[in-house]
């Protein structure tokens, strides 16, 4: 599902002439891809679901129902039915966005993706930003002195990052900042104090107390946020400083660089506007699919953090056997990767001048 | 590994003095619980703690009895009630004066269609009601209201406390009927509107629930018995216990709900801090499978009650969350047995043992959910097992998984926790001392046909207890029935439940009661 190869152009610029594709074959081709690939998803997931040793009705009845009750409940979950037919109902449902009900929230699992994934979204938003702020300067810094203190520096911070595990660094973080030093607010997304102020519009907090104008929640939900995302952050820097890095090196060693050099441009404009120019191309890819894995909802971040994310939710909902639920939420996960390659596809097309 | 890595992380906070702390606010309640097993807020329907928990504090029954002594009852929504003399009509009065949040006054009528709906529901914790001859038929011809009188018929002459008891339980809440029924689609009683609703009368009702993320209510201002001190009770769904642990130090949260024996050995000292606990209903045992041909030899059954570290267990891995018990009612209930004549002792397992013809011991495997405390139990009973040669191997598995295999009775050993569904000696004995079908189909099927346990004259006496109408007579067959079932039975009954909690010094009054839907936060007040 990656997009395409990571070589970035080779011996060109890549100021050259950029051409739009045809929007109607990409569309089209789009819409063929996603239909396709959500089927085999749906499909997947069913069966896996069906075939885990666990009973589902036990989600909806728990372990001391009686057993009229219990076969009440099978009946209504519709588990009564041959495998093929739950399945035939199951996507006919979901051709139409519905997913059923959650057997554990007792919402349709429509709606509560729809409270859980904007808390998602917009933590992983910010931890992508971050990321590609630090990230990618960091790279090409340690590209350009490969070998000396710098890109130790920025190895060894970058290797601390992707291998100390999150749930870890989430609470340690929370014991110095919060506990310690009191510079950000603790776990969850807002104060007690500041509950049923603002009317959720877009379920992202900072938006919404935006929005309603009230500054007072704005500042309390961005120093809720801040630890956590600071902390996916680093996360997604540490392994788009490493892309950075090993992209940027293949380029610096290109012949045109060379060229560049001897036509005497300056070494930053050198590094900065040509080599990363050419780099953007793959690195696009590399920070889509690093978006993509922190929107799925990084469980251990959600927990430590009390976030009420998709992460959260999915994982529940798994444990539980609320297979509702986890289908409603890996469709959403395949959505965000799906949609996000087919960006990132799109921006390949715009940045590389020999995509066609 | 992430075990590994959260004791570090609570290493570090040995050092960690909390700078200044923010408070909550003087008239809010906030606890951190994990809270993610509520799946409806219907008390028809509801059969998990936390949410038995949110319908004791919102819901008002009919009757209730103290939480310091279950066998005074005493009366809520009913002013006063009698029992006929055959025995079989109980008829209550109801409180004059009563309002619903809606603002409709509670009558009988309510009280009748509260009860009458569960058994039409017919849901999960309906058997509490219908075991007592009651069908989704015949609820409005035995269950009726007239002016302010509510007439219950049972089919039999049980023991009395049976049906008080069964009506303190949460399926037996009042709910405002014209409200429920206002909210009726396809003759569901207003069941799918209930599940994420609330027509209640009691102290506090509900403001709003976030599955997995928070359950907010509010005081009832109308409330017509002892009005709560605080305004609102919000409790956080926070499932990582080291995060509830710094919540709490920092000031941010006032009671932390579930902390693990670490967290709670390291607030040992902090003077901010009081810890509390109850005595809980729920027991640990373990459950032998007597279709396993070890197993059902009554020596082997014996010898394994010898081979359990009880004090360890308890000194230790369950260190201030559980005493040691051995029989299946808990302690606090009518006719509870508090002997304990087992305790490890190889010597003597080797020999029952070799009596049984397996002097060398044999293999059996123990399925095993995976939290850390039960893990950590069956690694205990693993390595005590093994001096007197029995292999055990542990296969560990998710809660519900682990839980599908011993109901369909293909386990060896399952290391379990079974918690009282209402507060009558019944409810236990009705699922650890009775088994009227031992056959694969049967009907009902208690824990002891899950663990394929054939006892048609236990069941018997079970039957005969529940029918007993002179209370100390009743407890004395209880306790015979108990004896009998600690000494032959294929359940080690292991241990019994406390619930804890760590509350800041400045928060009082929050009651910890025997069952879960005792927990109450009216009386709670914040200095």
């Amino acid at each position: 599902m990656t997009s395409g190869s990571h070589n970035a152009a080779a011996g060109r610029t890549g100021w050259t002439r950029r051409r739009l594709p045809r929007p109607i074959g990409v569309v089209l081709g789009a819409v063929v891809t996603l239909g396709l690939t959500f089927l085999g998803l749906l499909t997947v997931t069913f069966f896996i679901g069906r075939v885990v040793p666990i009973d589902p009705v036990l989600a909806a009845v728990g372990d001391h129902a009686s057993a009229t009750a219990y076969e009440r409940a099978r009946v209504e979950l519709g588990l009564n039915l041959p495998l093929w037919q739950q399945f035939l109902v199951y996507v006919k449902n979901a051709a139409v966005g519905d997913f059923g009900e959650s057997v554990l929230t007792a919402n349709p699992v429509f709606e509560d993706i729809k409270r859980v994934f904007p808390a998602t979204l917009e933590l992983a938003t910010l931890g992508t930003i971050l990321g590609v702020l630090f990230g990618i300067p960091m790279g090409v810094i340690a590209a350009v002195h490969k070998g000396r203190w710098p890109d130790q520096l920025v190895r060894v911070f970058g290797l601390l990052g992707y291998s100390v595990p999150v749930f870890w660094l989430g609470l340690i973080g929370l014991l110095l900042f919060y506990a310690k030093l009191d510079w950000v607010a603790g776990p969850g997304r807002l104060d007690i104090a500041y509950d049923y102020i603002v009317d959720p519009v877009t379920g992202m907090l900072l938006i919404d107390s935006l929005i309603a104008g009230e500054m007072e929640v704005f500042a309390n939900a961005c120093s809720h946020i801040a630890l956590p995302a600071i902390i996916l952050g680093y996360f997604s820097l540490a392994y788009i400083s490493r892309m950075t890095r090993s992209f940027m090196l293949e380029q610096l060693g290109q012949e045109y660089i060379t060229t560049a050099r001897v036509k005497g441009l300056s070494e930053t404009r050198v590094i900065w506007g040509h080599a990363l120019g050419n780099v953007m191309v793959p690195l696009v890819t590399v920070i889509a699919l690093s978006y993509a894995s922190l929107l799925e909802g990084s469980v251990l971040t959600e927990i430590v953090f009390a976030w009420p994310g998709l992460g959260q939710y999915i994982t529940n909902s798994l444990l539980q056997a609320d297979m509702n639920a986890v289908l409603g939420g890996t469709v959403v996960v395949g959505t965000v990767f799906i949609s996000l390659n087919l960006l990132s596809d799109l921006l390949y097309r715009l940045l590389d001048p020999r995509a066609k | 590994m992430r075990r590994l890595l959260g004791a570090a992380a609570i290493a570090a906070m040995a050092w960690n003095t909390p700078a200044a702390f923010a408070e909550t606010p003087k008239d809010t309640l906030v606890m951190a619980h994990v809270i993610d097993d509520i799946i409806t807020l219907d008390p028809a329907e509801i059969f998990e703690f936390s949410g038995a928990e949110y319908a004791g504090n919102t819901y008002d029954r009919l009757i209730g009895y103290e939480v310091d002594d279950v066998s005074k009852i005493f009366g809520v929504v009913a002013e006063s009630w009698n029992i006929s003399d055959d025995g079989k009509t109980y008829t209550f009065k109801i409180r004059p004066g009563i309002k619903f949040v809606s603002g409709n006054p509670l009558t009988a009528e309510d009280a009748a269609f509260s009860l009458q709906r569960a058994i039409i529901l017919d849901k999960s914790p309906a058997f509490i009601l219908t075991q007592f001859g009651f069908t989704p038929e015949n609820a409005k011809e035995k269950i009726k209201a007239d002016g302010d009188v509510l007439t219950i018929e049972t089919d039999q002459v049980y023991a009395p406390t049976f049906l008080l008891y069964c009506l303190t339980a949460t399926i037996s809440s009042v709910v405002d009927k014209k409200e429920v029924m206002a909210h009726e689609e396809d003759g569901d009683l207003g069941h799918k509107w209930l599940r994420t609703a609330y027509a209640g009368s009691s102290a506090f009702k509900l403001r709003q629930w976030k599955a997995n993320e928070v359950l907010t209510l509010d005081r009832n201002d109308d409330y017509w018995g002892e009005m709560p001190v605080m305004k609102r009770v919000v409790i956080r769904h926070i499932s990582e216990p080291a995060t509830q642990r710094l919540l709490l130090e920092k000031g941010d949260i006032d009671i932390a709900r579930k902390l693990g024996a670490d967290q709670l050995a390291g607030l040992e000292g902090n003077t901010d801090i009081r810890v509390r606990q109850g005595e809980k209903g729920a027991v640990y045992y373990l459950g032998l499978n007597q279709k396993n041909e070890y197993l059902s030899k009554p020596q082997v059954r014996q010898a394994l009650k010898y081979l359990v570290d009880y004090k360890g267990i308890e000194q230790t891995i369950m260190k201030g969350k559980a005493t040691i018990h051995q029989a299946f009612l808990p302690k606090g209930f009518l006719g509870a047995l508090t002997e304990t004549p087992f305790s490890l002792d190889i010597a003597k397992a080797k020999s029952l043992l070799a009596e049984a013809g397996l002097p060398d011991g044999f293999n059996v495997t123990m399925d095993t959910r995976n939290t850390a405390e039960i893990t950590e139990m069956a690694q205990s009973i693993q390595s005590t097992f093994a001096q007197a040669g029995i292999k055990l191997e542990i296969i560990p598995g998710d809660g519900k998984q682990t839980l599908t295999k011993y109901r369909a009775r293909n386990h060896d050993i399952y290391i379990g926790r079974w918690g009282p569904d209402y507060q009558d000696p019944h409810t236990n004995a009705d699922t650890f001392a009775r088994n009227p079908d031992n056959s694969d189909d049967a009907k009902s099927k208690p824990l002891a046909w899950r663990n394929a346990w054939d006892i048609p004259e236990m069941t018997k006496n079970a039957d005969a207890a529940v029918l007993e109408r002179d209370a100390a007579e009743r407890a004395k067959m209880y306790i015979a029935l108990q004896r009998e079932h600690q000494q032959v039975s294929p359940f080690v009954v292991m241990l019994q439940e406390i619930e804890v909690i760590a509350e800041r010094v400045n928060s009082k009054g929050f009651i910890i009661g025997p069952a879960f839907d005792d927990n109450r936060y009216y009386k709670v007040t914040k200095d």
